[in-house]
């Protein structure tokens, strides 16, 4: 048989190669194994810090309406992170230690959650625009190659449209109220325009690991490629709100059929994965203290649930 | 302060009478009541179930892949366990 004489690596190639999930108990590179769990953790980090822009504005939020809308979402947000953990967890990573990494900064997330929510507009600019080019990151994860993640990411997907849509319907209402209202929104869109192009990571050119993740179909498009496609996603829906897109370089080029735009600042953009974020410091300690502040009631369920499990064994006996 | 992690447990579903309960991730939780209280929250915010069942992880015992092609072996070879193994005269209905 032809599959003897491959290597137990190119045999998993050749799996992926025929789009062949790969599920926990298989065997993978160890690489594989690596890359996936820094992605899965990643993201899922990305998923628990970007609840503090955004859980800001909770107790301020303008109605009992906006106000339960922002809280199911902040909960969604706390969901998506466990589904993730929760298939980190599949390949061997230890949630204690994911958590610890993030907290000691070794750990990254999405740089644009690092970035404050001065108004309520930021409210509808996050769930617009940042909702928006996350779920162009993460409807390709559907499909990408490990089970347990791709499986993770179809919940997701599926909420994620929720946030997406109200975000629209906050800037869509700003949009169509008092001049004040509009020019709230349009800050907004200036604010954060720039650091959401970032979300997709450095350009092509710059982002060594993108060949190979592509390669064992982690990823199914590159940065770039994305990028290019929340461009011409988004330009017409700012176009129908009445927003002008913070890019004079922005134009409509008729040959490739999308958009030519500005070059993101990347310098900001390395500063802030390095931790020099506006509030980089500020999130990290809210999810440390919460992490510390809650340490007494993990211990606290433990001792009650193995006293009640002490006391059924004693009945029994 | 104790450095120990909540156990694992793996959470089943049934989204609606009639079908069976289908895996749908893991979470954390101290004890039974809590895993699946944390299902609830975690797997069924937009009314995705009508029944939960969680398991202890380590209590799921599984077959292993590598095996696979051996585990499996003994049902490749037994094509006339399906219908379309036997071919059926044209005229008869009702089969």
């Amino acid at each position: 048989m032809e599959t003897a004489e491959l290597t137990q690596e190119e045999q998993f190639q050749a799996r992926i190669d025929a789009d062949v999930r790969i599920e926990p108990k298989d065997w993978m590179p160890e690489a594989y194994r690596k890359t996936l769990i820094r992605q899965i953790s990643q993201h899922a980090h990305s998923e628990l810090v970007g609840m503090l822009p955004e859980g800001n504005w909770i107790t301020r939020a303008p109605s009992l309406k906006r106000k339960s809308i922002l809280l199911a979402k902040v909960q969604d947000e706390a969901g998506h992170g466990l589904y993730l953990y929760s298939a980190a967890e599949t390949l061997g990573a230890s949630r204690d230690q994911m958590l610890a990494d993030l907290h000691s900064g070794k750990a990254k997330y999405s740089s644009i959650f690092n970035y404050p929510t001065l108004s309520w507009a930021d409210m509808g600019t996050i769930g617009w625009l940042v909702d928006g080019a996350a779920i162009l990151n993460q409807v390709p994860l559907c499909r990408t190659s490990y089970g347990p993640y791709a499986r993770a990411m179809v919940r997701v997907c599926k909420e994620e449209s929720f946030h997406q849509r109200q975000g629209f319907e906050i800037m869509q209402t700003l949009c169509e109220g008092a001049p004040a209202q509009k020019q709230m929104a349009q800050e907004a869109l200036n604010r954060w325009w720039w650091p959401t192009l970032m979300m997709f990571g450095p350009k092509d050119a710059d982002s060594p690991n993108t060949e190979q993740s592509m390669k064992w179909r982690i990823k199914r498009f590159t940065n770039d490629e994305l990028r290019q496609k929340f461009v011409d996603m988004m330009v017409p829906q700012a176009e129908f709100l009445g927003l002008t897109v913070p890019d004079d370089k922005l134009k409509w080029n008729e040959t490739k059929q999308g958009y030519d735009f500005g070059d993101v600042d990347w310098a900001e953009f390395w500063d802030v994965v390095k931790g020099n974020g506006p509030c980089s410091r500020e999130r990290l300690q809210a999810r440390v203290q919460a992490h510390e502040d809650g340490a007494w009631v993990r211990e606290a369920a433990l001792a009650h649930a193995e006293k009640r499990r002490q006391r059924a064994e004693t009945v029994a006996a | 302060m104790s450095q120990k992690e909540w156990p694992l447990w793996e959470v089943f579903i049934r989204s609606k009478q009639g079908l069976d309960h289908k895996h749908v991730g893991s979470l954390h939780a101290a004890d039974a009541e809590m895993a699946v209280q944390n299902a609830r929250d975690v797997y069924t915010r937009r009314l995705e179930g009508v029944s939960i069942w969680v398991v202890e992880s380590k209590h799921v015992h599984a077959s292993n892949p590598d095996d696979a092609a051996a585990f499996y072996e003994p049902a490749n070879d037994k094509i006339y366990r399906h219908p379309t193994f036997y071919t059926v005269p044209d005229s008869i209905k009702h089969m």
